[in-house]
């Protein structure tokens, strides 16, 4: 296999197409043979990644490569930035508005979720600048 | 037990015709905050919510669960089913409550 690569562009409140990055993503690792648990962190992962692009974020870009061992996931918004990143990581925080909770969304699960499908994460926000998620899931002997 | 046969069993209303009837029902999940049902609703699984957005689609369509069941008959989005229809998940709704609908699965054999 060789290196594959994809880039999703997310905007800000659009509801209605949201989850669709995820899906695609979803379907070209199934078209790739991934292992259906890889899949599966990938999926959550990337869908709650591009949630938060599209509530929380001015909107971004999700690009997704793929390597023999490994699958990226960076998603990069252009702003507002967290303000405490260690504080946006906690189980239960959220700044969603009611609205937005009445939808379902804002049990602050999202960033916990990303971190626990990933074999590692790397976030880093600017104020004013946004925000820059790293996840790396690697793949079973090189698949 | 199929989609189909828990809907005759729950007496449920599909509101996505004969869409995935004949998916397997392995498990169920209850919730209404989605990063929730995403962590923990397993591949398979009815899960029985009050959420009628289309986004409901997205996360049961990722996870592939079996089917969606919308409890005490909350009103569902006409986008929603048009969505779920396209992603081939059987939207149902019940006039009950989670917790009858619950009793209902498992008096229908589900998770013994
Ligand atoms: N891309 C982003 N830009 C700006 N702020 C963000 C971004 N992603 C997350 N945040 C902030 O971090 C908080 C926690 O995010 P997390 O995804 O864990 O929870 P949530 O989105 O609020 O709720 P949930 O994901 O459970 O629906 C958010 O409420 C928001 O304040
Ligand atoms: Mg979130």
């Amino acid at each position: 296999m060789g290196n594959i690569a994809y880039d999703f562009q997310i905007e800000k409140d659009d509801f209605e197409r949201a989850g669709e990055a995820s899906s695609k993503i979803k379907k070209i690792l199934r078209q790739l043979g991934i292992d259906s648990g890889i899949i599966r962190r990938v999926a959550i992962a990337a869908y709650e990644v591009e949630i938060n692009l599209v509530i929380h974020s001015l909107g971004g870009t999700i690009s997704i490569s793929i390597d023999p061992k490994s699958i990226m996931i960076i998603a990069k918004d252009i702003g507002p930035g967290i303000e405490n990143v260690e504080l946006a990581m906690k189980e239960g925080y959220s700044t969603a508005s009611d609205k937005i909770r009445e939808m379902g969304f804002g049990a602050g699960m999202g960033l916990p979720n990303m971190k626990k499908c990933a074999d590692s994460f790397y976030i880093e926000s600017i104020i004013g600048k946004g925000t820059i998620i790293t996840m790396k899931m690697m793949l079973k002997d090189g698949e | 037990m199929t989609v189909k046969e828990m809907c005759e069993k729950l007496g449920l209303r599909s509101l996505t015709g004969e869409c995935g009837m004949d998916r397997e029902v392995g498990g169920a999940y209850i919730g209404d905050l989605l990063s929730w049902v995403m962590a923990h609703a397993q591949r398979g699984d009815v899960w029985i919510t009050i959420q009628t957005h289309t986004n409901i689609i997205a996360v049961a369509s990722l996870l592939e669960l079996s089917s969606i069941i919308i409890s005490e008959d909350a009103e569902v989005e006409e986008e929603t089913i048009k969505k779920a229809v396209d992603e081939n998940i059987p939207v149902l709704v019940s006039t009950q409550s989670a917790f009858m609908i619950s009793k209902g699965l498992i008096n229908a054999g589900l998770g013994n």
